[in-house]
């Protein structure tokens, strides 16, 4: 028996050590060319083979919604998602590996910024093909880049700054309810605000605009928690924000110009794949950016002493309340992208279980981090789907997992890392690549 | 003229006198020293003066500025610059991100240069990184440049405050207690590299040590504080033979 479980226990760590290996020699690039594939063949036999296979349709998330749903078809959707997914991804990333590395390592003898597009075009070409196979898949990508941007935004000031922040629902709904009624005031022909002032074809241009707008406005109001908030340190924020949450939903209910507790419809359709993708891609460039910074990095200064941060010269107040105000600003964005992505909002949307989702996506994913930020909004979004046949039962295991993270990683899966561009895209040397 | 100019100073805590009537007057490139027994104030006027609790009575100056009433970070960027008895070091940065860290007030980038990462944020910081470094060296810490600094061996930890303090490019350093919880070979080599940064920027140095062995090797002048007055200023030997002072904080060890 004790042989025999050594020689399992053996075989396990070789096969980690194994998969190690193979994944380390694999460019960024060769898993995005090797998912672009994937997708490709989806699409040319995947619902051929689902059909075949006695799946009703093509697994729209993995299969994991038709496993929970219809226990019996569990073998066919593992097996639906080993042929479609896994082995063309391991294999062609596998073989590329060489050529790709060469092909990575020369592009970076030109600007970055080229091989950065590259890397961008072709996931974005991944998100298109693979979204454009249901309505469902799509609402659900645009909504986990969403709440990437919401997540990461919240990850400035509860991991970078050290506060702790329930605001944000209410930046969100300020975001939302400001860029709808610029949207629909001025494009849209609306039994509340009247008829059109512009014609709507113009409209996608003004779109950015009105995303800028609601950013703008929920700045504003976070203005109102930073000031009496930031003298002191210690929880007034948590409480003055989360007071801060409920003033505007409140707020909202009671004004009935833009809806009152019915909230607002009818946004125009300019949140589109490519509009949400590249907001999100600036979001990402533009914090990531920022904290890595001297400026940015003052909000780790102050966090982790602030009569420190104060004696080597640190504007301490004017950081925090920026920082704030910059957090603010785009969670009022993604709040604006989100309303016209649902192309509804009510007041109800954004209370305490929006804010409950918002900080599980940031303390899950890892403080202090962008890399955390991006695991926790796609982990608990695409989570959150996916267990949706379980009904009650996710508010069980999503809750039940964020405290087993909590309990072996305090801090996130992947806290104070940072992300570094040039180390993501550049070729890969591993171990056993001689 | 002196460089640093302290007339009258006076700080009470509620009730409590913790300094009183508090003069000095430290010439560029003077190396001062504080000494007094536990609790006398001589952190107390290290915090008066870089702004963090605001004196009750009296003026400060530096140079022409007047201190009062400015926030610590002002005072800062005016030129003084400090290290703490306990380290205030930053848990989860690196050496060099404290260094640089005391560049701030130096960067002239901005937001946008933040956000957007110019040509002219990437030259300021490679500026920033290079003058970082060249601290470090100094301080003979520059091996340990991008580690986290809560791992480093005590000594390291308290030359990289020194060096962050530096970076600020002050016109007088503040050190408390720069020796606290040495070993004597940790020691020697932190008073050599006091002496160097007096020597390599001639700069105005403040010390407040307990160990005689420290203030008496390295201050010009010497000021005795009890229970927050000056019992008595001057040179080392001075100091060293007032009965004052021996009666309230040398002991009689130091005497024979």
């Amino acid at each position: 028996m004790e042989a025999t479980s050594e020689k399992l226990s053996n075989i396990a760590s070789l096969s980690i050590i194994s998969i190690r290996a193979f994944v380390s020699q694999v460019p960024l690039l060769g898993w995005l060319l090797g998912a672009f594939i994937a997708v490709m063949l989806e699409m040319i036999i995947g619902t051929p083979l689902a059909r075949g296979m006695g799946l009703p349709k093509i697994p729209v998330l993995f299969g994991i919604l038709i496993m929970l749903k219809k226990p019996l078809l569990i073998p066919s959707a593992v097996f639906y998602g080993i042929l479609i997914y896994v082995l063309p991804i391991g294999c062609i990333a596998r073989l590329s590996a060489k050529s790709i590395n060469r092909l990575v390592g020369k592009l970076l003898d030109y600007p970055m910024i080229l091989s950065v597009l590259i890397h961008l075009g072709l996931l974005y070409a991944i998100f298109h093909l693979w979204s454009g196979m249901s309505d469902y898949r799509l609402l659900v990508l645009k909504l986990t880049l969403i709440a990437i941007m919401i997540t990461l935004s919240l990850n400035i000031i509860n991991g970078y700054m050290g506060e702790f922040s329930c605001s944000h629902p209410g930046f969100l709904a300020l975001g939302a309810y400001a860029a709808s009624v610029f949207t629909l005031v001025l494009f849209v022909d609306d039994r509340i605000f009247g008829a059109a002032w512009l014609p709507k074809a113009i409209g996608p241009f003004f779109f950015p605009i009105a995303l800028i707008i609601g950013g703008l406005v929920a700045a504003i109001g976070a203005l109102a928690v930073a000031i009496p908030s930031f003298r002191t340190r210690g929880d007034y924020l948590a409480i003055i924000s989360l007071a801060f949450m409920f003033i505007v939903k409140s707020l909202i209910e009671n004004l009935e110009v833009v809806g009152g507790p019915r909230g607002l419809g009818n946004q125009p359709d300019w949140a589109n794949l490519p509009v949400v993708f590249g907001s999100t891609v600036l979001c990402v460039w533009i914090i990531n950016n920022f904290v890595r910074s001297t400026l940015g990095k003052a909000l780790n200064a102050v966090r982790d002493n602030e009569m420190a941060a104060n004696a080597m010269t640190v504007n301490t107040r004017r950081t925090k309340i920026t920082a704030f105000l910059f957090a603010a600003f785009w969670a009022g964005v993604a709040g604006g992208l989100f309303a016209h992505v649902l192309r509804y909002v009510n007041p109800s949307t954004f209370g305490i279980t929006k804010l409950a989702e918002v900080l599980a996506m940031v303390y899950f994913g890892g403080l202090n981090s962008v890399y955390g930020a991006i695991v926790g909004a796609c982990g608990i979004s695409l989570m959150g789907e996916a267990l949706r046949p379980l009904e009650l039962y996710k508010w069980i295991i999503i809750p039940l997992l964020l405290i087993l993270v909590m309990i072996f990683r305090p801090t996130g899966l992947i806290a104070f890392r940072e992300f570094d561009v040039k180390k993501l895209i550049q070729p890969k040397k591993g171990h056993l690549n001689a | 003229m002196s460089l640093l100019q302290i007339d009258n100073m006076t700080h009470y805590f509620g009730g409590l006198r913790a300094v009183h009537n508090y003069d000095l007057a430290i010439k560029p490139g003077q190396i001062r020293g504080l000494i007094g027994p536990n609790g006398a104030g001589k952190t107390t006027i290290f915090n008066l003066i870089t702004g963090l609790y605001r004196p009750t009575e009296g003026k400060i100056y530096l140079e022409d500025n007047e201190l009062n009433g400015r926030s610590p970070h002002e005072i800062a960027s005016l030129g003084i610059g400090r290290t703490f008895q306990n380290m205030l070091l930053w848990r989860h940065m690196t050496v060099l991100e404290h260094v640089k860290m005391a560049r701030y007030s130096r960067l002239t980038y901005g937001l946008v240069g933040a956000f957007f990462g110019t040509p002219r944020r990437q030259r300021e910081e490679a500026e920033s990184e290079e003058k970082a470094y060249q601290l470090l060296k100094m301080m003979r810490v520059d091996q340990f440049a991008d580690l986290i600094v809560l791992n480093l061996p005590y000594g390291a930890q308290r030359r990289v405050e020194m060096a962050r303090a530096l970076a600020m490019e002050p016109k007088v350093l503040f050190l408390d207690e720069p020796t606290a919880g040495m070993n004597p070979e940790e020691l020697v080599q932190m008073m050599e590299i006091i002496r160097n940064v007096h020597n390599d920027f001639g700069l105005a140095i403040f010390i407040i040590e307990h160990r005689m062995k420290v203030v008496m090797e390295l201050c010009e002048q010497i000021q005795t504080l009890v229970f927050g007055e000056v019992i008595a200023e001057g040179t080392p030997k001075e100091i060293q033979n007032n009965p004052k002072v021996i009666d309230a904080y040398l002991g009689k060890e130091v005497v024979e």
